[in-house]
């Protein structure tokens, strides 16, 4: 599997990563390395292995449905770039 | 042309825990904005999701209550886009192993029939923050109280062919979580809402056509509304010749029409991955067997036993099993006055009527149910007339006490005292000494009619309170001589 430097465009795109047209060469070339990695990986025989959702061989802890967070709004609006009336403003998104 | 509707539904159920479903900021609705999104909600670096108990353990309450399998492991993934009131740049999700899936919803419909819909899966998600539009200097706000709540979206398989019965579907699983008491199924607080998908074929066809689904409609009205709309839109395109594009569409109540949103915002490509942030849940079987065992009576099997054990017909046990709290309600005044059918209607009519007229839930009802049932009773002793009984009962609703304490105050007993009844019959016919006359001077036919005078009269005199049975005999051995 490879990639090209439209999908790259198109997967940078979604992420909101801007990529300059002189790195653009430079990472799919790069990405086409791990791709070509992970085929490798992909020719491995897997059969009667049960695929896994996480390296760890555990489970998920759970919590108790409990609060144990208070309102420390002023101190998360402190450090936000612009607040009014306890809202977060950020540039307009439109419906 | 003649289309068929094909229609499948995602409704998102905000579930009732005190806490986020990954952190212990609290879901409580109305909180002044930012005051309950904690570091995990507002995605700081170097936070952990820890999944919450109770959402888990509602998740498979449903799964249980609608025959679904449980999975024994599950896992949630990433679902990525960028929106400012979702502020890891990821929905923590659920997609190829969800908590639940094949589950079925039994739903009724007006005619009476009944239809099962096959429910595909359901799985445990974080709900969004909010983004608020107006008046900040051209700029949007953001409150993240909302943010992690937890959600169950219900997904069913294409199987709703009328908005009829997406509605039909949506009342049910309403009430199936209500029920469960894993939702408070708040619509106006969004608490449940859904997406619909809607497709056109001609009668017969095996495939789907090409849909659209249309995002967040968030009342039972607007859900039929928008099918209808939709259908329309759809139907018209498909007779001239044209194409039905797949594409996301809003609803707009205020021009009962849908519109596409902008294609950008819907590039769907949400690069699911499994967060490796949350290791895989294991439910066990005796966790499992655990919660079926906590399982309430369903709005169906509830139905059933109020037609069988009351002989209600279908539709009172139906209209009184909409809510649990209202089937308790119909069961305790029962209890008291042991006329079931009297007080369905009573239920139904006298005590839903002043509901909905001041728009309150049952458990708000300014009368209590025993005390209903009490007022019944005071009907079928004789104590007081139905009539009478209608205003002892808006004196009730206003406060003014129990049935009998209202019905001494205001003399309201029944007059059972023949002999005082007889006076007020004499002295009826004394004042109306011509129409006696001719009463007894017509045809049998109009009598009838002419009776109903006198009784009407002697009604008057003893301000209702006469027993009507009673002044039927005394008028008629009077005047017919009987």
């Amino acid at each position: 599997m490879s990639i090209s430097e439209q999908q790259l465009a198109r997967v940078a795109e979604l992420a909101r990563i801007r990529l300059d047209a002189a790195t653009v060469t430079e990472v799919t070339r790069r990405i086409g390395d791990i791709l070509a990695m992970i085929d490798q990986m992909g020719a491995v025989d897997t059969t009667g292995v049960a695929p896994m959702a996480n390296p760890l061989d555990a489970t998920q802890r759970l919590r108790v449905d409990e609060i144990t967070e208070t309102d420390r709004r002023e101190r998360f609006l402190a450090i936000a770039p612009l607040s009014e009336e306890g809202l977060y403003l950020v540039p307009r998104v439109i419906e | 042309m003649e289309w068929e509707t094909v229609i499948g539904l995602e409704v998102h159920v905000q579930l009732a825990t005190r806490t986020k479903i990954f952190s212990g900021a609290s879901t409580r609705f109305g909180a002044p904005p930012n005051t309950q999104a904690c570091a995990v909600d507002l995605a700081m670096p170097g936070t952990l999701p820890v999944l919450n108990a109770e959402a888990l353990r509602m998740a498979v309450c449903f799964g249980l209550a609608i025959e679904a399998s449980i999975a024994p492991v599950s896992v949630f993934d990433r679902k990525n886009y960028f929106y400012p009131d979702l502020p890891k740049g990821y929905q923590i999700s659920q997609l190829d192993h969800p908590i639940v899936s094949g589950g079925r919803v039994r739903i009724e419909l007006p005619d009476g029939s009944s239809k099962t819909i096959r429910v595909t899966r359901a799985h445990l998600e974080e709900d969004a923050g909010k983004s608020l539009h107006e008046d900040f200097h051209g700029l949007t706000g953001i409150d993240l109280n909302r943010a992690g709540t937890p959600l169950l979206e219900i997904v069913s398989e294409p199987e709703l062919r009328s908005a009829q019965e997406a509605v039909a579907y949506l009342k049910q699983i309403h009430s199936i979580v209500r029920y469960l008491g894993i939702s408070d199924g708040n619509m106006a607080e969004g608490s449940l809402r859904c997406d619909v998908n809607i497709s056109l074929r001609r009668p017969g066809a095996t495939g789907f056509g090409t849909r659209t689904e249309i995002k967040n409609v968030n009342s039972f009205r607007f859900v039929e509304k928008a099918i209808a709309v939709e259908r329309e839109r759809q139907a018209e395109i498909l007779e001239q010749g044209g194409q039905v594009v797949q594409e996301t569409r809003l609803y707009d109540p205020v021009r009962n029409e849908t519109r596409a949103m902008r294609s950008k915002e819907v590039a769907h490509d949400y690069r699911y991955f499994p967060e490796p942030d949350l290791l895989p849940v294991s439910v066990d079987r005796q966790f499992i067997e655990a919660v079926r065992a906590t399982l309430p009576e369903l709005p169906d099997a509830k139905a059933a036993r109020l037609r069988t054990d009351y002989g209600l017909p279908a539709y009172d046990a139906s209209v009184l099993c909409a809510s649990r709290e209202l089937a308790d309600y119909f069961e305790g005044v029962v209890a008291t006055c042991g006329d079931a059918k009297t007080s369905a209607n009573w239920v139904m009519v006298e005590l839903l009527g002043l509901l909905n007229r001041e728009n309150l839930e049952i458990g708000a009802s300014r009368v209590a149910a025993d005390a209903l049932g009490t007022l019944i009773r005071r009907i079928a002793d004789g104590t007081i007339s139905g009539k009478i009984a209608k205003a002892v009962f808006e004196a009730m609703w206003a406060g003014e006490g129990d049935p009998d304490a209202i019905i001494a105050a205001r003399g309201l007993r029944q007059l059972a005292d023949s002999g005082a009844i007889e006076a007020i019959v004499d002295a009826v016919l004394a004042a109306n000494a011509a129409q006696v006359e001719s009463y007894r001077a017509a045809e049998a036919q109009k009598r009838v009619k002419m009776f109903g005078f006198f009784v009407g009269q002697v009604m008057r005199e003893s301000k209702g309170k006469a027993n009507p049975q009673q002044v039927n005999e005394l008028l008629r051995r009077k005047l017919d001589g009987e």
